[in-house]
């Protein structure tokens, strides 16, 4: 616009580029403003991380010591060791969660997207009403299954295993949804070619459609891998003896030990739990955020 | 990947050929696909949700077996709905989701809206917002702990240095641990209602901002006039889902308050987990959860209604 102003007329082309540099300055300000305000404020979000490193290598006194000091005058690195080591350290309660995270993300993939590639790509009697119970049984609240499915549990000699926290989270509803929603339309041509060429139903599925599909898949098992590393509320109901737990649940036993409170050990250990998924997360950055997004916008 | 005009079920074959295809395949071959799925939801969910509704009329303490049920009729439902600690709860529910949802889903917003202009750093920051929601409950309540302790704590000697001589006493008062809580949620919260807010902004048709910009209209009336109508839906549905998310998460207080001090933070879902798992109330804890169970029937209701009016801009997910 200002270019072709500026060809056409000398004068008027001065006006129109003071003008343009007034805009400019102004949107300058704004975002530097913005700039300001917003990084006051991601200051404050980011406080708590910082703090949690700050105290996990610091002496378990100094933690609550006045004034505030953030870096410690001695890096207690000791703290770490003394987690990571031992009969009940960190390292086994990594393995369980990753045991639980790894088979979660195999099994929940595997379920989801045979379910969702029926649902989305195949035709059979009582599809429509059977994806509706599906999707009704997500209102179930999490709250009135606790009970039952740990009495259940318990029936089945399940309760303390890793196994109570990795089968009921298998047939995921939101996964099916969503991997339903990507089959339905993915092109319906491909199949029926091979079809007539005689390759099976299953062939079609695994050579055809889930090769398509893997951008979607992968977004899945992100969110699986973060529900599934973070998750208290199932392991604190099922896991009852030390050797079943998780990292969340071990990261308590810093606390209880001998009734006194070890914040330093427990920020430690905070710090190597949040470690994983962090690096996780920056490195997988834009698909992670984008696997957030599309659980949201669904 | 593919764009909305190739929807599936349409498709481009011939009529006859697709209809040749579809039956030609073995009427159990799709069956095969669902089952694992089916069998893990009828196992894992629509048994344990029977049970739970059976339980729900009976009082047992689990431990002494299937022996020690006993059938009671309605009385745990009658107990829950005269039980002054039960509305307590329910009541202590309604305030804690109540505000940290709908200034979790406003601060996300104002977020969103930042990192979606031109900003120093914009990468960073989404990072950086984002971040407490990838962090498991105990490692954000252990430092919480830290962060709120009355006398050392960072939040109270901040304030204290902006001149709050006598700050809030946090989780160490009757008084403010249920503030506390919505302060911790609204920080946990807010990065993750952004980054959807985002994607809901960079779908927005900027024509529409153009015009207005023609026509005169400042930041506030475009976001008044454009931005705010077309969020609606969205935000409806964000709050709708995250009341009952907030509503049911009884973890982080499990661990940082136990519900206390007192009951004052002794919000419903925590409530049920103390009969059913402190104190052996199977039976009183599964009828509180057909309870709530009703509440959250209620909200998706409300949920749905809103869903209707969703596609203002929601009709585009082919190209996700």
């Amino acid at each position: 616009m200002a270019m072709a102003e500026m060809t056409l007329s000398r004068p008027a082309a001065t006006d129109a580029s003071a003008g343009f540099r007034r805009r400019r300055r102004k949107e300058r300000g704004r975002w530097l403003l913005r700039g300001v305000v917003m990084w006051a404020l991601a200051l404050l979000f980011l406080a708590p991380f910082l703090w949690m490193l700050s105290s996990s290598l610091k002496r378990d006194i100094d933690v609550f010591a006045l004034p505030i000091t953030w870096i410690p005058e001695e890096f207690q690195w000791t703290n770490y060791v003394k987690i990571w080591t031992g009969p009940h350290s960190m390292v086994h309660y990594f393995l369980n969660s990753g045991f639980v995270v790894i088979l979660r993300i195999i099994g929940e993939v595997i379920l989801c997207s045979l379910a969702g590639y029926a649902f989305g790509r195949l035709r059979f009697r009582g599809r429509n009403p059977l994806f509706l119970v599906f999707l009704a049984s997500s209102i179930v609240p999490g709250q009135l299954l606790l009970v039952p499915r740990f009495m259940f549990f318990r029936e089945l000699g399940l309760y303390d295993s890793l196994w109570a926290l990795i089968l009921p989270a298998l047939s995921s509803v939101f996964g099916i949804f969503l991997l339903r929603q990507h089959f339905a339309s993915a092109p319906a041509e491909l199949g029926e070619a091979a079809r007539i060429d005689g390759a099976n139903e299953f062939v079609i599925f695994l050579r055809i459609y889930v090769p398509m599909a893997v951008p979607i898949i992968t977004a899945f098992a992100i969110l699986v891998f973060d529900s599934a590393w973070n998750d208290y509320e199932t392991p604190l109901v099922m896991i009852s003896s030390n050797a079943n737990y998780t990292v969340p649940l071990g990261l308590t036993t810093f606390i209880s030990d001998s009734g006194t409170i070890s914040a330093a050990l427990s920020m430690a250990g905070s710090v190597s739990s949040v470690i994983p998924i962090l690096v996780f997360f920056l490195i997988f950055q834009r698909r992670f955020l984008a696997s957030m997004a599309r659980a949201g916008l669904r | 990947m593919t764009t909305t005009m190739e929807r599936p079920i349409v498709g481009g074959a011939p009529p006859i050929k697709r209809r040749r295809l579809v039956y030609g395949m073995k009427w159990w071959v799709p069956w095969l696909f669902v089952a694992p799925a089916l069998l893990g939801m009828v196992t894992f969910l629509l048994v344990p949700l029977l049970g739970g509704l059976l339980v729900s009329f009976t009082q047992w303490d689990v431990i002494s077996g299937l022996d020690g049920i006993r059938w009671v009729g309605l009385d745990n439902f009658t107990t829950a709905l005269t039980d002054p600690k039960f509305w307590a709860a329910a009541g202590r529910t309604v305030i804690y989701a109540g505000l940290s949802v709908p200034l979790t889903v406003a601060l996300g917003l104002v977020i969103a809206l930042a990192l979606n202009r031109p900003i120093p750093g914009r990468g960073a920051l989404r990072v950086i917002f984002f971040m407490p929601a990838v962090v498991n409950v105990i490692a954000v309540g252990s430092v919480w702990l830290l962060l709120l302790n009355p006398s050392s704590g960072l939040v109270n000697q901040g304030l204290r240095l902006l001149g709050w001589s006598e700050p809030p006493q946090w989780i160490a008062s009757p008084d403010s641990a249920l503030a506390a809580l919505i302060i911790m949620a609204i920080w946990g919260g807010s990065g993750y209602i952004s980054v959807i807010y985002v994607a809901a902004l960079q779908e927005m048709p900027q024509d529409l901002y153009e015009a207005a910009r023609l026509d005169g209209a400042g930041a506030i009336r475009q976001f008044v006039t454009i931005t705010w109508p077309a969020l609606l839906p969205m935000t409806m549905f964000l709050t709708i889902t995250q009341l009952i998310g907030r509503s049911q998460t009884f973890g982080l207080i499990a661990y940082m308050t136990s519900g206390g001090p007192g009951d004052s933070t002794t919000v419903l879902s925590y409530y049920m987990y103390q009969n059913g798992f402190m104190y052996y109330r199977f039976g009183y804890a599964a009828a509180m959860g057909v309870l709530s169970m009703l509440g959250v029937l209620v909200m998706t209701l409300l949920l749905w209604r809103y869903q209707k009016g969703r596609s203002l801009y929601g009709d585009e997910d082919g190209n996700g």
